[in-house]
């Protein structure tokens, strides 16, 4: 096993573990962290199955796909906080109402 | 037989030891930050998570993601956690870092319960969608066991799917070679970002610009509270760094056409020195933060799609430029762009309107 697929395994962990923050955690600061680490954990597989030609250079057009991730990723946590701001605002809480509970 | 140079494994050795820690490390800071019941500690340990990703992509060979990972994912990122942490204490919720909650805010709303006061802050309870807290233990635990048996059944799936992929792959590294005389740059991941593909870039920009258009249309935020007096450090800090930053983002620009570099990481850096200046407590002067400001940040988008369209008369393609002038055109793209994500990334911080904001 060369190193590209250990930081594929570490990439794959780490969309694991976020995918349970994200369900095991109500508040939403700590789902907007998680989506995060799932965000970096798939773009750690794309970039280390990149590196995979052997001796030539990697292939640059998943870098480029990751930096446009990277990108992206802010924009929505950005506007992701900006909604939890609008739902603390509007009920007290950092959590999205429980249904049962109405 | 070939005589193995010792020196070389013993390199091989240690490079194998560098990425086996740095691989354990990422999946324990991502863990801690996750489940580290103070808010603020687990957003300092995300930040740190995301140099040491800056560190991986280096060791993988591709310094262009590092150097957007460590400015974007991991200090804009950042910055724009705590701010969101920031406010959420303001408007009564959570205890600040001094333990004090602000009293005018909490006044104003409904009675929260206590209990919950202290739960947006303090334990990470897994409270699975769905499933009130009074239901007995045995339900809740038999979810959580059944959640992380899935997640382990998901786990070795993806691993096994990953570990099942050829160990050499021909990517697309030499169709990019082959066409890298005819893209104007020197960079292969400028090339492909900036030329290539361009048409990701340009939807990619407009998202950048849709997601300022989405906070702004949340409405202003409620007034900041009594600033405390100007902090010394910060003050000089800033005087000497934006400067330098200014520069460091005019060098990345221009460099991102033969080496690391290019826009988007330039602009990251722009970015950075806005939120210095905005913790600073300057604000744009009231005539610049409404017509003039929005120009500036639409300015990217456009200058990208007048680029595109500017290359259609001759019978191109959308985004398709003449190669003699590929070099040039894609420079102007990023400088616009630059200047655009920069200014953009700042009022992401900021979080309303400037205009809204002063009108308070």
């Amino acid at each position: 096993m060369s190193i590209e697929f250990l930081y594929a395994l570490v990439g794959v962990g780490l969309v694991c573990l976020g995918l349970h923050a994200l369900i095991a955690y109500a508040h939403l600061l700590r789902k907007i962290l998680a989506i995060n680490v799932m965000g970096s954990g798939v773009f750690l597989v794309l970039v280390a199955l990149a590196r995979r030609g052997g001796d030539v250079p990697p292939d640059p057009v998943p870098h480029a796909m990751v930096i446009t991730g990277i990108v992206v990723a802010v924009s929505a946590t950005a506007l992701a906080l900006s909604l939890m701001r609008k739902v603390n605002a509007a009920t007290g809480r950092a959590e999205l109402p429980d249904q049962d509970r109405d | 037989m070939a005589q193995r140079d010792p020196c070389m494994e013993a390199m091989t050795l240690v490079a194998w030891t560098f990425d086996a820690l740095l691989g354990v490390g990422l999946s324990w800071l991502a863990w801690r930050a996750l489940a580290c019941p103070d808010l603020f500690k687990a957003i300092v340990l995300f930040i740190a998570f995301g140099l040491l990703m800056a560190l991986a992509w280096v060791r993988l060979e591709a310094p262009d993601v590092a150097l957007a990972e460590a400015a974007i994912g991991a200090g804009l990122t950042g910055a724009l956690l705590m701010a969101a942490l920031a406010r959420l204490r303001d408007t009564g919720g959570v205890p600040n870092a001094l333990g004090k909650r602000n009293r005018a805010f909490t006044m104003r709303r409904t009675a929260t319960p206590t209990t919950d006061e202290r739960r947006d802050d303090r334990l990470p309870e897994p409270s699975p969608p769905g499933s009130p807290a009074t239901r007995g233990r045995p339900g809740v635990k038999a979810f959580r066991w059944l959640a992380l048996s899935l997640l382990l059944a998901l786990a070795s799936g993806l691993g096994y799917t990953v570990l099942s992929l050829p160990d050499q792959a021909q990517g697309l590294q030499s169709a990019v070679a082959g066409h890298m005389d005819r893209s104007g740059v020197l960079n292969p991941v400028t090339a492909v970002l900036l030329n290539f593909r361009g048409y990701d870039t340009l939807l990619e920009m407009a998202v950048l610009l849709l997601a300022l258009l989405g906070t702004w249309s949340l409405g202003s935020l409620p007034p900041a509270r009594a600033e405390s007096a100007p902090v010394p450090v910060l003050d000089t800090l800033v005087r000497g760094l934006v400067p330098v930053l200014v520069l460091v983002a005019a060098y990345l620009l221009w460099a991102g056409a033969h080496a690391p570099g290019g826009a988007f990481q330039a602009g990251a850096v722009l970015g950075a020195a806005g939120v210095l200046l905005l913790l600073t407590g300057w604000r744009l002067p009231r005539r610049l933060a409404r017509r003039p400001l929005r120009i500036v940040l639409a300015a990217g988008v456009v200058a990208f799609v007048g680029v595109a369209v500017v290359a259609l008369p001759g019978g191109r393609q959308l985004l398709e430029y003449p190669p003699p002038q590929a070099g040039i055109l894609i420079l102007l793209i990023e400088a616009v762009a630059t200047v655009s994500i920069g200014i953009t990334l700042a009022a992401l911080f900021l979080g309303a309107a400037p205009a809204d904001e002063l009108d308070q």
